[in-house]
C-alpha cells in the first residue's frame, strides 16, 4: 500500500487496534491475564471481537475535543448569566445534590473499573474499547463537578460530595452497587456496567430526567448530561458487543451471561428507584412520569432488545414483570422514604403541593389517591401545626441493595415485601426475590455488606446520636438537611426573587429549628 | 408473535446541527417517527434506521463524515452499522 | 458456589451479634402502616422482657401515628420470623426465641392506617 493511499474505516480501525497487539514471548499469556478464566467464560478467538463504532484514537480526540468545547461554552454562559436564578424553583436544585453525591462518584468508579477491566482482557479490541471508556468516565466526573460547582456557591449540600458518598446511609446504595461490580471479574463487570446498566437502564436518567432539567431551565445540567450520554452511546454499543461476543464464542457462556443479566438488571433497577423519585417529585415542571418513562425505555425499547437477543438463547431478565407491577408505586415509596428520614439526608424534601398531587393523581390513577395522597395530607396537616413529622427510628435494610425495606409485595401495595435467608447460622433479610436470589448465589460476598444502620449501631459512625452521625457525614444540621420549607435555600431563593418578607419568616423558622 | 417489537431509535440534541440530520433521516426512512422533547429529539423506526452521508451532504452543502454524529448524539438502541457512507441501526429479528 | 473467586474465598460476616456491644438486633414492622416507610431496626438487650418492648420501646417508635392511641395490645396478632407467634410479656426476648436479626411483625384488626390507606 502506498503511503498516501487513504485507508477505509475498517482498515484504519484494524491498524489502530489489532496492530497494537503482540504475542508474548517470555511470559505465559495466563500469567499476564490471570483473570480471564475464573468466571467460567470460554473465549476461543479474541479477534472475533468487533467494535461496531470503529472509532480510532485520532477521531476520538477530535470529536471529544469538540464536545468539550460546546459543553464549556454553555457552562460559561450559564454562570455569566446567573443561570441558577432562572431555574423553575429552588426545590429542583435538590435533584442535583443527589446527582453529585450519588451519581458523579459512580462515574469515577467507572473510570477505575474500565481501566482494570481493560488491563485484564486478553484481546486488543476490548482493551482499546475499555481504555477509551475509562477516559470518557473521567471526563464525565470532571464535567459534572465543574458544572455543579457553580451551584455550590449559592445552595447548601454540595460541599463534600465524595466524603458523603463514602458515608451517608442512602449513598451506600450506589456505592455498593459499583463495589459489587468492581469486585467481580472483568466479564461480569462489563456485562454489569456496559450492558445491563448503560444499555438497558441509564437512558432513564440521561434522557427523560435530563430533558426535564432543560424543561426546568437548567441548561448547564442538561448539557453535561447529554454530552455524557453521547459517550454512553458508544458504551452501550460496547455492552451489546460484549454480550454478543461471549454468546457467540461458546454455548457454555450462555447460562452465565443470562445469570449476570438477571442479577445486574435487578441491581440496576433498584438503584434507579432514586431516579423515579427525581422525575416524579423533584422536577417542578415535569416532562413525563416514571411510569411512562419505564414503559417507553424498558418495556418497549428494552423489549425490542431482548427479542433481538432471543436468537442467542437469551430471555428477558428475571423479575422484569415485578418492575412492571411496581411502576405505579416506586416513586411514591421512595419519596416517602426521604420524607421519613430527611433529617439525616444531604438534600431537602417536601410535601408536593396540590397542583403536583393532582398531576400525580392523573399519572397514577390506580394508586396515588388510594395509597399515597392520605399520607401526604396527614404530613401536611402536621407541618401546618408546626410539627413537621420525621421517622425517628432507623430502618431495616435489604442486605443486597442496601435500600430500606420500603418496597411492597408485587401483588399487594399495602404490605411490605419481606424475604430472608439463613447462611452459616446468620439471618439475612431482603426487599425482594431479586435481591434474595443475588445473595443466595454468592453469600460469601454479601455477608460482608457495610449496612449503614448496622454500622451506626456498632458504633462505627461517629456516635449513637443523630447530631454525631451527621457530623461524621460532614452534614450541617439545619442547613443541608430537613424540610425545604424551613431551609436557608428557600429563604435565599425568596430573597433573590424579591420576596423579602417571606424570606425573613423562613429564616426565623430556620433559626427556631 | 403478533406484534413484533423490533424498534430501533436514535436520540439527538435538538439544535442547529441536528436539523439536517433529522431531515435526512425523514427523507431516507419513510417509517421513522420523530418526537420532540425539551432539548432532545427521539426518532424511532421499525427494524432499521439509516443516516446517509450523501443525503446529509446535499442538505448542508459540505463534506460530512458519518462519525460527526457523535457530537450531537444522545443515545441509541439497535445494532450499529457504520461505514464511510452511512450510520445505521438495525435489529436482527 | 458461595462466591465466584480465584481461590477459596471466605467472607467475614459484618453483623454478627458480638459486634453490637451486648445487644442483639431486632426488626419490627407494623403491618398496614406504611407512613413508616420501612420496618425499623433496634439494638436491644437479649434479656429485655417482651413487656418492656411494648411499654418502653415501641411507643417511641410508633407513638406519632394517629392509630397509636387506639391500639390495644390484647388484640395484636404477631409473627416471629414469618411464623405465627404469641409473645409472653414476662419472658425475655432470648427466652422466647427472638434471636439476633429476628423479624417481629404485628397487626391490630381494625387499624389499617390513615383513612384505611395502609399508610
Amino acid at each position: 500500500m502506498s503511503a498516501n493511499q487513504r485507508l477505509n474505516l475498517r482498515e484504519k480501525y484494524q491498524k489502530f487496534t489489532r496492530d497494537l497487539a503482540w504475542e508474548p514471548s517470555y511470559q505465559k499469556k495466563s500469567d499476564i491475564f490471570p483473570q480471564t478464566d475464573f468466571e467460567g467464560i470460554h473465549i476461543h478467538d479474541w479477534d472475533k471481537w468487533e467494535d461496531p463504532f470503529r472509532l480510532t484514537v485520532d477521531a476520538y480526540w477530535k470529536y471529544q475535543a469538540e464536545k468539550e468545547k460546546k459543553l464549556y461554552s454553555i457552562i460559561d454562559a450559564f454562570a455569566q448569566n446567573n443561570g441558577q436564578l432562572n431555574v423553575t424553583d429552588a426545590r429542583y436544585i435538590n435533584a442535583l445534590k443527589l446527582f453529585l453525591t450519588g451519581v458523579s462518584p459512580l462515574e469515577y468508579a467507572a473510570h477505575r473499573g474500565f481501566a482494570m477491566a481493560g488491563r485484564q482482557f486478553g484481546g486488543v479490541g476490548p482493551q482499546v474499547s475499555c481504555q477509551m471508556q475509562s477516559i470518557d468516565e473521567l471526563r464525565h466526573v470532571q464535567t459534572q463537578i465543574h458544572t455543579i460547582s457553580h451551584y455550590n456557591k449559592y445552595f447548601n449540600g454540595f460541599h463534600d460530595w465524595q466524603h458523603m458518598h463514602d458515608r451517608v446511609w442512602y449513598l451506600s446504595v450506589p456505592k455498593s452497587f459499583f463495589d459489587d461490580a468492581m469486585s467481580a471479574g472483568p466479564f461480569e463487570f462489563v456485562t454489569a456496567i456496559s450492558f445491563s446498566f448503560e444499555y438497558v437502564l441509564t437512558n432513564l436518567l440521561f434522557m427523560p430526567f435530563m430533558s426535564g432539567a432543560a424543561f426546568n431551565g437548567d441548561m448547564a445540567t442538561v448539557t453535561f448530561g447529554f454530552s455524557a450520554q453521547s459517550d454512553e452511546s458508544r458504551h452501550m454499543t460496547l455492552g451489546l458487543e460484549v454480550i454478543k461476543f461471549m454468546l457467540e464464542q461458546d454455548e457454555r457462556n450462555v447460562p452465565i451471561v443470562q445469570k449476570w443479566i438477571d442479577k445486574w438488571f435487578w441491581r440496576g433497577y433498584r438503584l434507579l428507584a432514586l431516579v423515579s423519585m427525581m422525575m416524579d417529585y423533584m422536577l417542578p415542571k415535569r416532562v413525563m412520569s416514571w411510569k411512562e418513562a419505564w414503559e417507553m425505555y424498558f418495556e418497549q425499547n428494552g423489549g425490542a432488545l431482548f427479542e433481538d437477543l432471543a436468537r442467542y438463547g437469551i430471555r428477558m431478565p428475571k423479575y422484569w414483570e415485578v418492575t412492571v407491577k411496581e411502576k405505579e408505586r416506586l416513586s411514591h415509596e421512595v419519596w416517602s422514604t426521604f420524607y421519613n428520614y430527611d433529617h439525616a439526608a444531604a438534600f431537602h424534601s417536601w410535601v408536593p403541593d396540590e397542583a403536583e398531587m393532582q398531576w400525580l393523581t392523573t399519572k397514577y390513577p390506580h394508586t396515588f389517591d388510594q395509597y399515597y395522597r392520605p399520607r401526604f395530607e396527614h404530613w401536611q396537616s402536621q407541618t401546618d401545626k408546626g410539627e413537621r413529622w420525621y421517622n425517628n427510628t432507623l430502618p431495616m435494610l435489604c442486605q443486597t441493595c442496601q435500600i430500606p425495606m420500603v418496597f411492597t409485595e408485587p401483588d399487594d401495595p399495602t404490605t411490605t415485601c419481606y424475604r430472608s435467608s439463613d447462611y452459616k447460622g446468620e439471618k439475612y433479610h431482603f426487599c425482594s426475590d431479586g435481591c434474595k436470589d443475588i445473595f443466595d448465589d454468592e453469600p460469601e460476598k454479601y455477608v460482608q455488606a457495610w449496612l449503614p444502620v448496622h454500622q451506626i449501631y456498632q458504633g462505627n459512625c461517629g456516635g449513637a446520636s443523630v447530631p454525631e452521625v451527621l457530623e461524621w457525614y460532614h452534614l450541617r444540621d439545619g442547613e443541608d438537611n430537613k424540610d425545604y420549607l424551613y431551609s436557608q435555600d428557600r429563604a435565599n431563593w425568596l430573597k433573590w426573587k424579591g420576596l423579602t418578607e417571606e424570606a425573613e419568616r423562613t429564616l426565623k423558622a430556620v433559626v427556631n429549628g | 408473535m403478533v406484534n413484533k417489537n423490533n424498534n430501533v431509535y436514535i436520540a439527538l440534541q435538538n439544535n442547529e446541527e441536528s436539523r439536517p440530520l433529522i431531515e435526512a433521516i425523514e427523507h431516507d426512512n419513510s417509517d421513522a417517527r420523530v418526537e420532540f422533547y425539551p432539548a432532545m429529539v427521539k426518532i424511532d423506526a421499525p427494524g432499521r434506521l439509516v443516516i446517509r452521508r450523501e443525503t446529509v451532504e446535499d442538505l448542508i452543502g459540505r463534506d460530512w463524515d458519518p462519525q460527526e454524529i457523535h457530537i450531537n448524539l444522545i443515545s441509541l438502541s439497535g445494532n450499529v452499522i457504520e461505514d464511510e457512507d452511512q450510520f445505521g441501526l438495525e435489529r436482527a429479528n | 458456589m458461595p462466591v465466584t473467586a480465584m481461590y477459596d474465598y471466605q467472607g467475614q460476616p459484618k453483623d454478627v451479634q458480638a459486634n453490637f456491644h451486648g445487644n442483639q438486633l431486632v426488626y419490627f414492622g407494623w403491618d398496614k402502616h406504611l407512613m413508616f416507610c420501612a420496618p425499623v431496626c433496634l439494638p436491644l438487650p437479649p434479656d429485655m422482657p417482651f413487656g418492656a418492648v411494648l411499654t418502653e420501646v415501641l411507643p417511641g417508635v410508633y407513638g406519632s401515628h394517629p392509630d397509636w392511641a387506639r391500639l390495644d395490645w390484647e388484640q395484636a396478632e404477631w409473627s416471629l420470623d414469618q411464623q405465627p407467634f404469641t409473645p409472653d410479656p414476662q419472658q425475655s426476648l432470648e427466652a422466647q426465641g427472638i434471636h439476633h436479626k429476628s423479624l417481629l411483625r404485628f397487626r391490630v384488626p381494625g387499624l389499617d392506617g390513615i383513612a384505611g390507606s395502609a399508610s
